[in-house]
C-alpha cells in the first residue's frame, strides 16, 4: 500500500526535482502516444523536429521567442492574481479587447506618421484589458458574482466582438469585404530586436514586467496582501487588508497585462487586426503561470518551456502531417503531471504493508 | 402565432436546453459533494466525439451514448485521482482537464470532421402523442430529453430521499466531522467525479448526436462553463437546472429566429446573448439573495481533504 505522511517542513529537494519529474513523465507519455499514433515515422525524428530543432535553428528560435512574449505577459499577470486566490480565467478576451482597442487607435491614425502612436496604442490597450477584467471585479465585488465564469462568458463575447468590428468598422474599406483590418502604419508596429525575425521589443518589456513584479512582490505591501489573501484568507481579514482592493487590483493587473499581450500580437508579429488574433495564448498562459508556481521570474522560463512546444507541435504538422492539437494535449498533460508531482514537496509516501 | 411554429420553439428549446440539464445535474452533484470540477467542458467534448466515432461506426445510438458517458467518467477519473489521491489544486486540475480534453478531442477526432451520421431523432410515445395539443407538447421528444428530466429527479431522490446522499452532502459541508464519525470521504467523492463525468459526457453526445449530425473541434462552445453557471444559478438545488437550463435554451432559440428573421443587428451580438445572459442571471441571483450569505454552498466546496488517520 501507498500512503501519504505530511512532511514538517516543504521539501526543498523536492520543489526543484518535481517539475524535472513532471517534464519526464510527459516526455515519456509523449513518447508512448507517438509509438502508438505514428506508423512508419521513426518516433526519435519526431522527438527532435519537436523539442530540439526550435532550439538549435536561429528562425525558428526566433519563433519561439515570438511566441514566448505575449505568454510571458499574461502568464505574469495570471501568477499576481491566482497568488491571491482571484481566479482570471478570462485572459483570452481581455487579450482580444486590448488588442481591439490599442488597433482602434492605431487604425484611427492610419495615415499619420508620429512618435506618440505606438505608446498611445499601448495605454489603450492597456486600458482595453483592464476595463474588460474591470467588470468581472466590478461584479465580485458589488454583487459577488464568481469571477471566473464572468470572465471566461466574457471571453466568448470578446472573439464575437473581434469578428462584429472587423466585418464593421475596423474593416479595410479598400480590403475586398475580407474580415480583416488596414496594414498598420510603419510608426505603429513594434520595433523588431532581432533584423530579419519578427521577434519584436515585447521581449524585452515581458523581461523587465516580471523583475518589477518580482521586485514588487517581495518589497511591496501589496505583494504581502495578495500571498496572505490567497494562502490565509482569514488572516488577512485580521490583518485588515481590504478585500475588494485585493480583487480589483488582482483582475485589473492581470487584464492590463493581457490587454497589453493583445496590443503586442496585432502591433507585432500580425501588423493588422485579423481573426487570427486570438490564438488560445489567454488560456495556455494559465499553465505558464502554473509552471512557473506563480513566481514572476519563474514565468520567463515556462513561457519559453511552453513556446517549445507551440513551435515544436507547428513544425511536426508540417513535417509529419501531424495535427497541431498534439501541442494542447501535451500542455495538459504538462500540467496533470506537473500539479500531481507537487504533492512530493508536502507529503511523503511511504510504502507499507497491509496487516492482515 | 400558430400551434405548428410554437410547437416546433418548444422542441428547439428543449434539443437547446438538456445538454446544459445533463452537464449541471452531473456538477451539482459534484459540488454538493464539495469538490468543484471546472472540467466539465473538457467531459463534454470527449462525450461529444466519442458519441459521434461510435455513432458513426456502429449506427447504434444506445452504444454510442453509452461510450460517450464511459468517455465522460474515463476523463473525470484523472480529476478524481489528482484531487483525491494526490490532493492537487482543484481550480488548476479542473482547467488542465478542460485544455486537456478539448486537445485530446481535435487530435482524436481529426479523421471524422468530414463525416455526418444520423441524427438521433424524436421517439414520439404511441397513443399518448396522438392527444391533441398535449401529445406534441409532453409526449414527443427525443428519449434523451426524457433521460435528462429523470436525471434530474434521480439526482433529488438520491440527495434528498436516501441516506447516503444525507452522508454526500454531510460530506460536501464538513469532511473533517463526516470523516471523524467515519464516512469515507474519498469514495464518496471520487462516486460523484464519475457521475458528474457521466453526465457530462451524455450531455456532450447530444450535441453531436441529436443537435447537428456533424464532428467539429471546439463544438461545446463554452457550454460546460455555462453549465457551472447553472449550478450557481440554481443554488445547488436540482430541479432549478432544469428552469435555468431552460432560460439558456429559450436565449439560444430566440436568437437563432432572430437571425432568421433579417433582424438589423449583426449576427455576433446575437451570438452573444447565451453568454451575456450567464452573466446577467448570475447578477441577478445575487440581488434577488440581497447581503444574504447563500446557505446552499456546500461549505467544503474546492477544499482539499487529507485525513491522517
Amino acid at each position: 500500500m501507498l500512503r501519504l505522511i505530511p512532511r514538517v517542513e516543504n521539501s526543498t529537494a523536492m520543489v526543484l526535482l518535481s517539475p524535472v519529474l513532471a517534464l519526464t513523465l510527459t516526455a515519456l507519455s509523449a513518447y508512448l502516444i507517438f509509438i502508438f499514433v505514428l506508423v512508419d515515422i521513426p518516433v526519435s525524428s519526431v522527438f527532435f523536429t519537436l523539442f530540439v530543432e526550435p532550439l538549435i535553428d536561429s528562425y525558428y528560435l526566433s519563433e519561439l521567442l515570438v511566441k514566448a512574449a505575449p505568454l510571458m505577459i499574461i502568464g505574469l499577470g495570471l501568477s499576481i492574481g491566482f497568488r491571491a486566490g482571484i481566479w482570471n480565467i478570462g485572459a483570452e478576451g481581455q487579450y482580444v479587447i486590448g488588442g481591439i482597442a490599442g488597433s482602434a487607435v492605431g487604425l484611427y491614425f492610419y495615415d499619420v506618421e508620429a512618435v506618440w502612436l505606438l505608446p498611445l496604442m499601448t495605454i489603450a490597450g492597456i486600458l482595453g484589458g483592464m476595463f474588460y477584467a474591470g467588470i468581472a471585479a466590478f461584479l465580485r465585488v458589488k454583487y459577488q458574482v464568481n469571477e471566473i465564469l464572468v470572465t471566461l462568458m466574457l471571453t466568448y463575447v470578446a472573439v464575437l466582438f473581434l469578428s462584429a468590428m472587423l466585418q464593421g468598422p475596423l474593416r479595410n474599406p479598400s480590403g475586398f469585404n475580407f474580415p480583416e483590418s488596414r496594414i498598420f502604419h510603419d510608426s505603429a508596429m513594434l520595433p523588431i530586436i532581432w533584423e530579419g525575425t519578427r521577434l519584436h521589443i515585447g521581449l524585452i518589456v515581458a523581461i523587465i514586467l516580471s523583475l518589477v513584479a518580482w521586485f514588487g512582490i517581495k518589497k511591496h505591501m501589496f505583494g504581502m496582501q495578495i500571498k496572505i489573501s490567497g494562502s490565509a484568507p482569514r488572516a488577512a481579514k485580521f490583518a485588515g487588508f481590504d478585500d475588494n482592493k485585493t480583487v480589483w487590483y488582482s483582475l485589473l493587473i492581470s487584464g492590463g497585462l493581457a490587454g497589453l499581450a493583445g496590443l503586442f500580437e496585432a502591433a507585432g508579429p500580425a501588423g493588422q487586426l485579423t481573426p487570427g488574433l486570438p490564438a488560445f495564448y489567454g488560456f495556455t498562459a494559465i499553465i505558464v503561470a502554473f509552471l512557473a508556481r506563480l513566481h514572476p521570474v519563474g514565468v520567463l522560463f515556462s513561457a519559453l518551456l511552453i513556446a517549445l512546444s507551440y513551435v515544436g507541435g507547428e513544425n511536426v504538422q508540417i513535417e509529419y502531417n501531424l495535427p497541431s492539437s498534439i501541442t494542447q494535449i501535451f500542455q495538459g498533460m504538462l500540467l496533470f503531471y506537473f500539479l500531481a508531482c507537487d504533492i512530493l514537496i508536502k507529503y511523503k509516501v511511504v510504502f507499507f504493508k497491509t496487516k492482515n | 402565432m400558430n400551434e405548428g411554429l410554437f410547437i416546433n420553439i418548444i422542441i428547439g428549446i428543449s434539443i437547446a436546453s438538456v445538454p446544459l440539464i445533463f452537464a449541471a445535474i452531473g456538477e451539482l452533484l459534484v459540488e454538493r459533494s464539495g469538490v468543484l470540477n471546472l472540467g466539465v467542458e473538457g467531459m463534454m467534448i470527449v462525450g461529444a466525439l466519442l458519441g459521434f466515432v461510435v455513432m458513426s461506426h456502429t449506427q447504434n445510438p444506445f452504444l454510442a451514448v453509452f461510450a460517450a458517458m464511459l468517455g465522460g467518467m474515463a476523463i473525470a477519473s484523472i480529476f478524481a485521482f489528482l484531487t483525491q489521491f494526490l490532493l492537487t489544486n482543484q481550480v488548476a486540475t479542473g482547467l488542465a482537464l478542460t485544455l486537456f480534453g478539448l486537445g485530446f478531442a481535435a487530435f482524436a477526432g481529426r479523421g471524422y470532421t468530414e463525416e455526418t451520421i444520423q441524427l438521433i431523432t424524436a421517439v414520439p410515445i404511441p397513443y399518448l402523442s396522438d392527444i391533441p395539443y398535449l401529445g406534441p407538447l409532453l409526449f414527443s421528444f427525443n428519449p434523451l430529453v426524457y433521460l435528462s428530466f429523470f436525471m434530474v429527479y434521480l439526482v433529488w431522490w438520491f440527495l434528498f430521499k436516501t441516506k447516503q446522499g444525507l452522508i454526500l452532502r454531510a460530506i460536501g459541508d464538513n469532511h473533517d466531522a463526516a470523516h471523524a464519525i467515519g464516512h469515507n470521504v474519498v469514495r464518496y467523492r471520487v462516486m460523484a467525479i464519475l457521475f458528474g463525468g457521466a453526465m457530462a459526457g451524455i450531455g456532450g453526445s447530444f450535441l453531436s448526436l441529436v443537435q447537428v449530425p456533424i464532428w467539429g473541434e471546439g463544438m461545446t462552445a463554452g457550454r460546460g462553463w455555462i453549465a457551472l453557471g447553472l449550478v450557481v444559478f440554481a443554488s445547488w438545488q436540482p430541479f432549478r437546472i432544469i428552469f435555468g437550463a431552460i432560460l439558456f435554451g429559450g436565449i439560444t432559440i430566440l436568437q437563432i429566429h432572430a437571425q432568421g428573421l433579417n433582424i438589423n443587428v449583426s449576427a455576433q451580438y446575437l451570438s452573444m446573448l447565451p453568454y451575456l445572459a450567464t452573466i446577467v442571471i448570475l447578477v441577478s441571483l445575487r440581488i434577488r439573495l440581497k447581503n444574504k450569505t447563500n446557505r446552499t454552498v456546500p461549505n467544503c466546496l474546492g477544499r482539499i481533504f487529507h485525513s491522517t488517520t
